[in-house]
């Protein structure tokens, strides 16, 4: 199997003079990350305002490669448990919901009941699914990834449908001011508070999903990613062990959503398309599957590209036309949106990866070894020792 | 209109929807009957094909001299429609083909996830294309087909039930090409290889079938369909958007797995029962939640009976 050669290699390499090059290069980016509202405000960049939701995305990255990178269970509607995680917040705090007069919290006790809500809808689309085969699994977290959306839009009386519920609770944090500890409630004049607020979160979230993935239940995760037979022999409820997956993953994105509600103040439900699930989904994929440290470095790239780059990019190609004069591309260049072909270009960038390093930038080991041992091992594997002993499910075409 | 009226009409708008969804279940089943592959870029094609079939539509009559498809005499639309119905399927059969072969054919022995994100990968850029092509909102696609009510004007049944050549024309299209790539499979050898590499790819090679042939002609005979189904739904709509391929294309899947997987009547069936279902929630929910509706039976279909409704019953594969 290509697992066993995948923890061999680990041992073997553990300490290779690019292990210590790439764990040097993500020490250096989490100070990065760390630091960024300082360097921001020193070197002027002024991009401070899309980085708090940058940072949201990735807490979202998190929690979807637990489902994803550990469990090897593909979701295709992670926005569905971030919306629920957002209108769970938006009720709880807002004047605008249905439950105002009845049930108000402030908004620390509303992410923690967000968390449970998501956790909970997790486990109610998890437990008649996940018997489900790989890529039925994708399909049906994806149809309800599409039917969660539109049930908030269509339950008006609830949730105001397209207009959204807005204004929504904003979270206290203990702030020194003049030497003396005070709180601070958070606005959105200043996003440097929030920055941190989520880059706590988001930490702790990154402690607590790294015990996960090295306790038992971790390891069950990635025993059943690996070969669910064996797991299943050696004792595991694939059933049980993959809906906790599936709870625990959809509970950050609980957390996730209610901080982006209360960040944003408004909440509707064109927040959370399709398009959101995928592009989590490749921050996981882009950053390396399985591989937590991979997992932020992609999310905060691709967060940077989704909400920075593509603006940026089409300014500097702008500047290189006023700057190079060639007939024909200047006025092309001077005019060209890149916001336009922002799908496109991911698009692309995914092909490409997928076709060249379809482990992603910073992968996992073992999921390295097991993107790429398909090729070589599988004609014995797969073609004789599965297709002999099961009938091959599903498969042909019958007319 | 009497309460029996009021069934055959939703039956009639839900089989002549379902026909277009049905074509277009015919490119996933295949697709995942051959290489298991959900090719999340199908119905982007498809969405394709109804730009392709509405660029023809909307420049030819210039040549004309007429601004207008409708001020061209009538048998020149008819061969407007059909000439746009053949360049669509010949664009999205050769786009689906060069879709297989950059991008999936590398990644056949990869695991399930890596060909399902470069699917992914393609569908947004055709979006994308669509999107550039076309404008971010709605085009109107111009009405080709006569507006005739076939039950009134011609049979002179004096009925509220309103059947038109429109509806006729869906059906006169989609059923012979369905019968024809049932005979395809089933009568020909290329049919045959089709269904050798289907059941095992391995042994089929070792009896002299080109493998990526095969392969190639399944995303062949899949994208034909989907050309077809675009320009379908065009005419049938009048209206074509970039983004269309997403929801059709999801109602299509829906259709090929409640049909059964791999199975082209199969196919057939499903896209009938989601078109019916669709309309009926229509006129008795409300059109806001037929999209709902549908994933909700997509789901209930996946948990008890993920083999579909012509499928066998087969062991799970890990």
């Amino acid at each position: 199997m290509p697992s066993r050669l995948g923890i061999f290699e680990m041992r073997r390499g553990a300490q290779s003079p690019g292990t210590v090059f790439r764990n040097a290069f993500l020490v250096t980016f989490i100070i990065f990350l760390a630091l960024y509202p300082v360097l921001d405000k020193g070197l002027g960049w002024g991009k401070m305002g899309a980085f708090p939701t940058i940072l949201i995305y990735t807490v979202l990255a998190l929690g979807l490669n637990i489902v994803v990178g550990f469990a090897g269970l593909l979701d295709l509607g992670y926005a569905a448990f971030f919306a629920i995680g957002g209108y769970t917040a938006a009720f709880l705090t807002s004047p605008q919901s249905p439950l105002f007069g009845i049930f108000q919290t402030n908004f620390y006790v509303a992410m923690a009941l967000a968390f449970l809500v998501a956790a909970m809808f997790g486990i109610i689309l998890g437990a008649p699914t996940l018997r489900l085969r790989g890529d039925y699994l994708a399909i049906v977290t994806l149809a309800f990834g599409e039917i969660v959306p539109r049930a908030f839009l269509n339950l008006e009386q609830w949730t105001k449908g397209s207009k959204g519920i807005n204004p929504i609770g904003r979270p206290t944090i203990p702030w020194l001011q003049d030497g003396q500890l005070t709180t601070l409630q958070l606005s959105n004049s200043d996003q440097t508070p929030w920055y941190y607020l989520i880059f706590i979160v988001g930490g702790l979230s990154v402690f607590a999903i790294y015990r996960l993935a090295h306790s038992r239940i971790g390891r069950a995760w990635m025993a059943i990613r690996e070969d669910e037979l064996a797991a299943s022999a050696m004792g595991i409820d694939l059933v049980q062990t993959k809906l906790l997956a599936f709870a625990i993953g959809a509970s950050f994105s609980g957390f996730a959503g209610s901080l982006w509600a209360s960040m944003l103040q408004l909440i509707d439900p064109f927040q959370f398309d399709f398009s959101i699930s995928i592009v989590v989904l490749s921050m996981i994929i882009l950053g390396g599957i399985g591989n937590i440290w991979g997992v932020i470095f992609g999310g905060v790239v691709l967060g940077f590209y989704d909400r920075v780059l593509t603006s940026e990019a089409s300014n500097w190609l702008h500047g290189l036309a006023a700057a190079v004069n060639i007939p024909l591309l200047s006025p092309f260049l001077a005019t060209v949106d890149l916001t336009q072909f922002k799908f496109g270009i991911f698009g692309l960038a995914l092909v490409i990866l997928m076709l060249t390093r379809p482990e992603g930038i910073f992968p996992n080991r073992q999921r390295a070894v097991e993107m790429h041992g398909g090729e070589d091992i599988e004609p014995i594997d797969d073609q004789l020792g599965e297709d002999a002993l099961i009938d091959r499910p599903l498969g042909g075409v019958r007319a | 209109m009497q309460w029996y009226d009021e069934i055959i009409q939703v039956l009639l708008i839900g089989i002549a929807n379902g026909a277009i969804i049905a074509l277009i279940a015919l490119g996933y089943t295949l697709v995942y009957g051959i290489i298991e592959l959900i090719n999340f870029a199908h119905g982007d094609v498809f969405m394709i094909g109804t730009m392709v079939s509405l660029t023809l539509i909307t420049w030819i009559p210039g040549l004309f001299g007429v601004r207008q498809a409708l001020q061209l005499p009538p048998l020149t639309v008819f061969a407007l429609i059909v000439g746009s119905l053949l360049a669509s399927i010949l664009v999205c059969a050769a786009l689906n083909v060069m879709i297989e072969r950059v991008a999936y054919r590398r990644l056949r022995n990869a695991p399930r996830l890596a060909p399902l994100i470069t699917a992914i990968g393609v569908s947004f850029i055709l979006v994308n294309v669509g999107l550039v092509w076309k404008g971010a909102s709605q085009v109107n696609f111009p009405d080709l087909v006569p507006r005739v009510d076939i039950l009134r004007d011609i049979f002179h049944i004096n009925t509220l039930i309103l059947f038109t050549l429109k509806d006729l024309l869906v059906i006169v299209i989609a059923v012979p090409l369905m019968v024809g790539l049932t005979l395809f499979v089933q009568r020909t050898r290329l049919g045959k290889a089709m269904r050798a590499t289907a059941q095992d790819r391995t042994a089929a090679a070792m009896m002299g079938i080109d493998i990526n042939m095969t392969i190639a002609l399944t995303f062949v005979v899949g994208g034909a369909m989907a050309g077809a189904a675009g320009t379908i739904f065009g005419l049938y709509n009048n209206s074509a958007w970039f983004f269309q391929g997403f929801r059709n294309g999801l109602y299509s899947f829906t259709a090929a797995v409640m049909g059964g997987i791999g199975n082209i009547q199969g196919a057939f069936l499903g896209g009938m029962l989601i078109g019916v279902v669709a309309a009926l929630s229509d006129r008795i929910i409300d059109p806001r939640w037929t999209e709902a509706v549908v994933f909700a039976l997509l789901v209930v279909i996946l948990i008890f009976r993920p083999t579909g409704l012509l499928g066998e019953e087969t062991a799970e594969r890990a």
